[in-house]
């Protein structure tokens, strides 16, 4: 005969409808380019979901979305946004500029603001000044425009990394000499690739895929240095306006 | 004389000072605990052990290419998964044993003992001492594989795999194995298993180690299959002489310089030692 009075005890139940599917993202932004990348690892717990799940999203040709955290959110999320885009190009017909999606995306988050997309934004492209930038969101739309930021499982290795060698932190220039502003492309693309292998070696939720999407301003003359980037492809939807490329490499598998 | 006289058993004095402690919010340190793939297997002639070089702080790589597979006496060897420190010491520990037990009955030592001990001390421990085991060897009585979970259970197999990629090598035992194997079959079977826990399991990586141990040779593979060597990297980090920032700079010289003066006697003349 169960006890009747622990029965009668108050009980709570919960369900948690988020999840953490691990992956990094990053984007670094140039003088008239960007630089948004991300690896294409999705995992639960110790389990790898799938190898090859995107990250990073052309959303015209002139942004790029890269989403990271929960997976389900960061998909429905990319959605609406598009869909919002799509609306503004049949109103406007034009496509919406770089500063305007970024000021979507934070009311867009922030209308969740209490069942928020529990998804951390990083938005690269070209704004209409013809520079590059990148603008990085928190799950409930709190927003910044940097020069370079990394997000997700490996943000904690790969910042510090980006602040030494883009912001060149804790580096004393030669003497009559300074740090550059602007990094090249060649540079760029580089300091990606090493950061993406050197935290699939040290983070377990990191790996399989890399793939880095590169935003070039009108004219840019970067285009020269993408020439002998093995593997290219071009995404751009319209003519003599900015050019939006994919470069994807492999990552370690295990 | 409670300060001199200790109690045989357990010492639980910390216990209500931890229990407050946690109450207030300050929980026991966390033991690392590693992610695994070992595995054992037994073949015709004895038994094949493998493990992945993988060590773990959560989602942190914490060594690249560690040693999973341990030294219990020339016969027998032991893979360790669980809590990293747990593993080694009772190891260690139970290697020591067998040693003295091999000198003072005089006889080679046989796997069950090795087993026994070890059983003894993880229930002894009622599971805290977090150390999931898988033991091969060859003795007197003919090959032995055993499992040995945390709170001290046993299993007797022809194939057995533990840690966190228990389940990915397990399945490719399940396909593979069969009786009577062959070294090299064997060693192929053990190696698939483990690349199994390597690529689909994320608390396994790195590379595999294997372990053959038959009546007259035991043969430790370090690194058999490396199938994660690191790429080069794209650019060269080498740090400018002078790129540190310093606030004030001292230069003292390390270097004592001392004059000798002889006194008395002169020199070239010789001490009077008669």
């Amino acid at each position: 005969m169960p006890d009747m009075v622990s029965l009668a005890q108050p009980q709570q139940r919960q369900f948690n409808p988020y999840a953490d599917n691990g992956g990094t993202i990053l984007a670094i932004a140039g003088a008239d380019f960007t630089v948004i990348a991300g690896d294409t690892r999705q995992s639960e717990g110790y389990s790898i979901q799938t190898r090859y799940a995107p990250k990073v999203f052309r959303l015209t040709d002139r942004a790029v979305l890269a989403v990271n955290g929960f997976a389900a959110d960061g998909n429905m999320f990319v959605k609406k946004v598009r869909q919002r885009l799509e609306w503004y190009r049949h109103a406007h017909a034009k496509d919406m500029p770089l500063r305007a999606i970024a000021r979507l995306i934070q009311t867009m988050l922030y209308a969740r603001r209490f069942f928020p997309f529990y998804v951390y934004n990083i938005l690269g492209g070209i704004e209409e000044d013809g520079s590059g930038a990148v603008y990085s969101f928190d799950p409930v739309g709190s927003y910044e425009r940097e020069a370079c930021r990394a997000a997700g499982a490996a943000q904690s290795l790969v910042q510090p990394f980006l602040d030494n060698q883009i912001y060149f932190k804790n580096q004393v220039p030669a003497p009559g000499m300074a740090h550059p502003v602007h990094l090249p492309l060649s540079t760029v693309l580089s300091l990606v690739i090493d950061s993406f292998t050197s935290a699939t070696e040290r983070h377990i939720e990191v790996g399989d895929g890399l793939e880095m999407y590169v935003v070039l301003a009108k004219g840019s003359t970067a285009i020269q240095s993408l020439s002998t980037v093995r593997g290219i492809q071009e995404m751009t939807v319209t003519e003599d306006g900015e050019r939006v490329f994919v470069i994807r490499r492999e990552l370690k598998k295990d | 004389m409670a300060s001199v006289y200790s109690p045989p058993g357990f010492n639980f004095s910390n216990e209500i000072r931890n229990n407050f402690l946690l109450e207030k919010g300050l929980p026991l340190p966390k033991a690392t605990s590693t992610g695994t793939t070992i595995v054992g297997c037994l073949f015709k002639d004895g038994i094949v052990l493998g493990a992945d070089t993988r060590a773990t702080e959560g989602p942190i790589v914490a060594d690249k290419n560690c040693e999973k597979i341990h030294y219990i006496t020339e016969n027998i060897r032991c893979c360790g998964a669980g809590t990293a420190a747990d593993t080694e010491f009772t190891t260690a520990l139970i290697s020591s044993n067998m040693e003295l037990h091999a000198l003072s009955t005089g006889r080679k030592p046989r796997v069950v003992t090795a087993m026994t001990m070890l059983k003894q001390m993880l229930y002894r421990y009622q599971g805290h001492v977090g150390a999931a085991l898988v033991l091969g060897g060859v003795d007197a009585t003919g090959p032995h594989l055993f499992t040995i979970h945390p709170h001290g259970s046993t299993d007797k197999l022809p194939y057995v795999t533990m840690g966190s990629g228990s389940l990915a090598a397990m399945a490719v035992f399940e396909s593979g194995w069969r009786a009577d194997m062959s070294r090299d079959e064997a060693l192929n079977l053990v190696k698939a298993a483990i690349s199994a826990g390597i690529f689909n399991d994320l608390g396994s990586g790195s590379n595999v180690d294997a372990c053959i141990i038959t009546a007259t040779h035991t043969e430790l593979l370090r690194n058999v299959e490396m199938p994660n060597q690191r790429v080069e990297k794209e650019r060269k980090y080498a740090f400018r002489r002078g790129t540190t920032a310093w606030k004030n700079q001292t230069v003292r010289d390390l270097i004592v310089k001392e004059e000798l003066t002889t006194v008395g006697a002169g020199p070239g003349e010789a001490m009077d030692t008669t």
